[in-house]
């Protein structure tokens, strides 16, 4: 086993332990905070994979904006910050049910590719991958058309959310 | 290849022999010397902290016609010691009620979201932690970690002044990485890059001559980022006491306080670098890169000390005062800044540097002075709504 593999271990079990943890903790700003150590492990994984950029990002935006903002939501929203009732109900099983068919799916379909059992390919010397990314998004034989939809619909999301705050005079 | 010119490698070099000699893997000789290159990185940022309290206290007294410390050693100079070791030798309590592990962590989060920032810091064209391709991003997300640690130590404390205070300076900061994300595009425009190394590089004029009103917008985001006056609300201490460290003692305070200071002083750095060509001054640069350590860490310790002198010279805002500052103004300022910055540059990259100069200086005045045309009337209407009503309300009685 290579170093890089036994890091990659290493942080998905911690990943995929705090997840676990998201959602059986009881006291909801332990929960979010669990959130943010699940999302830390996502982004040392892009990190892994030679993603910097998107990791980066995967901080700034998760953890300083939306971890943030749920932790404020939490302490704003609920007087007793933990949780009484029962944590399951009675149709838990069709749940994991579900998730483990989905895990075997995709497992199924990602050991018939090719390049399931292959190592990366070493980046070449010099590849930036940022300049390569800015330029794949404005590209108009690339992915310049769902960067705008997307652009699009964060803005009337945005526009949406100040209509309801909006108090008319 | 002598040591004087790339004094990192060598000595990296010449440590992973000798590991290397004793037995060891190759890769861990490398992941060894790699992490004690940090180790003593870290170690000289905290000895550069302790002399921070000093310049700061000194610095301080001299603006409010006072002397500082000068009883212990030349010039006070071994009075932060002594601060440090009755930090040290404090009781440290934990307050009843007090999540424990949560109370215990946001501090050292804290001192990890600044020291975490030297990591992309280029002390000379040779010596710097990594050359992240995103390094301006790198900033804000290291300081989304402090914004963490803040809402942690004001939640933890089980207090409720702490926790206000936590909101309010977790608002600020939240809204100030805004215009700050917008104002770091600028230098990113410039130089083609946002890797900090090539931003540095790409300084033959300095960006501060190019984009005067990003470099004013950027230091007046950082010292919001900082928490420092006129941006200090998290600490009013008439209404609740001193913040989001309120029920910290001893040596936890001591990391929040440490920490606030380096951060002050690594954001002169960071506009030193992406405004003020970082360790470039005129071609010193190249004798050697001791001098360019010098000239960087000269040029953030002069950042820092305009930080201070802003700190102790404006009086403290009010949050809405301030908060509105932020979204209705200093935002949208940044972000019609970028744009105009691009069309310009992509409209004058082929042209003479005499015309590039000129259009970009030309542009940043334009759109300083119809902002601030815009916010003189919207003033006024306020206040002649304001006078409005006071007439009303005379009427009446």
């Amino acid at each position: 086993m290579t170093a890089e593999q036994i890091i990659f271990l290493i942080v998905a079990g911690v990943t995929l332990a705090s997840a676990l943890l998201v959602v059986t903790t009881r006291n909801l700003v332990h929960a979010a905070l669990w959130l943010v150590a699940t999302l830390f492990g996502v982004a040392i994984i892009y990190a892994i994979l030679n993603a910097g950029f998107i990791a980066v990002v995967q901080v700034v935006v998760y953890i300083g904006a939306i971890a943030i903002l749920f932790i404020f939501a939490v302490m704003l929203t609920r007087r007793e910050l933990r949780d009484n009732t029962p944590q399951l109900n009675r149709n838990w099983w069709s749940g994991a049910l579900v998730a483990v068919l989905t895990f075997a799916g995709l497992a199924s379909l990602l050991s018939r590719w090719s390049g399931f059992s292959k190592t990366a390919a070493a980046l070449p010397s010099g590849f930036d991958a940022v300049a390569e990314l800015g330029n794949q998004l404005v590209s108009p034989d690339a992915f310049v058309l769902p960067f705008e939809v997307a652009s699009v619909l964060l803005l009337a999301a945005m526009v949406g959310a100040v209509y309801v705050a909006f108090t008319r005079k | 290849m002598n040591f004087w010119n790339d004094p990192l490698k060598i000595a990296a070099d010449w440590l992973t022999g000798i590991f290397v000699g004793w037995g060891m893997n190759d890769t861990a000789a490398h992941v060894l010397v790699a992490f004690l290159g940090v180790l003593i990185l870290i170690s000289i940022l905290m000895v550069v902290d302790i002399f921070l309290v000093w310049i700061e206290r000194k610095v301080v007294a001299r603006f409010q016609d006072r002397i500082g410390p000068n009883r212990l050693g030349p010039f006070g100079l071994i009075q932060p010691f002594a601060d440090i070791i009755k930090l040290m030798i404090k009781e440290d309590t934990t307050p009843d009620g007090a999540d424990k592990v949560v109370y215990n962590l946001a501090p050292m989060l804290s001192m990890m979201s600044v020291l975490i920032l030297w990591a992309v810091v280029p002390l000379a064209p040779v010596m710097l932690g990594v050359d992240l391709n995103a390094g301006a991003l790198f900033i804000i997300a290291a300081g989304s970690i402090g914004t963490l640690s803040i809402i942690m130590a004001g939640w933890s404390s089980n207090n409720k002044f702490s926790v206000i205070g936590a909101f309010r300076q977790v608002a600020v900061m939240v809204s100030f990485e805004i215009p700050m994300l917008a104002t770091l595009l600028i230098p990113t425009i410039f130089a083609g890059s946002m890797g900090m190394n090539a931003i540095i590089q790409g300084q033959d004029i300095w960006f501060v001559l190019l984009s005067p009103l990003a470099a004013l917008i950027f230091l007046i985001a950082a010292i919001a980022e900082l928490g420092r006056a006129p941006f200090d609300l998290a600490e009013g201490e008439s209404e609740l006491v001193s913040g989001y460290n309120i029920e910290y003692s001893g040596m936890k305070f001591g990391m929040f306080y440490a920490g606030e200071l380096l951060h002050a002083f690594t954001f002169g750095g960071f506009w030193a670098i992406f405004f003020f060509g970082g360790y470039r001054f005129f071609g010193l640069e190249k004798v050697s890169p001791f001098l360019a350590i010098a000239i960087v860490l000269l040029k953030a310790l002069v950042g820092y000390w305009i930080i201070m002198w802003v700190k102790y010279t404006v009086m403290r805002i009010r949050i809405d005062q301030m908060l509105a500052f932020n979204w209705k103004f200093l935002t949208p300022v940044a972000f019609v800044l970028v744009m105009v910055t691009a069309l310009m540059n992509a409209l004058l990259r082929e042209a003479s540097s005499g015309l590039y100069i000129t259009g970009m200086i030309l542009s940043n005045i334009i759109v300083g002075w119809v902002s601030l045309e815009i916010v003189r009337s919207m003033s006024r209407k306020e206040r002649e709504r304001v006078e409005g009503v006071k007439q009303v309300v005379e009427a009446h009685h």
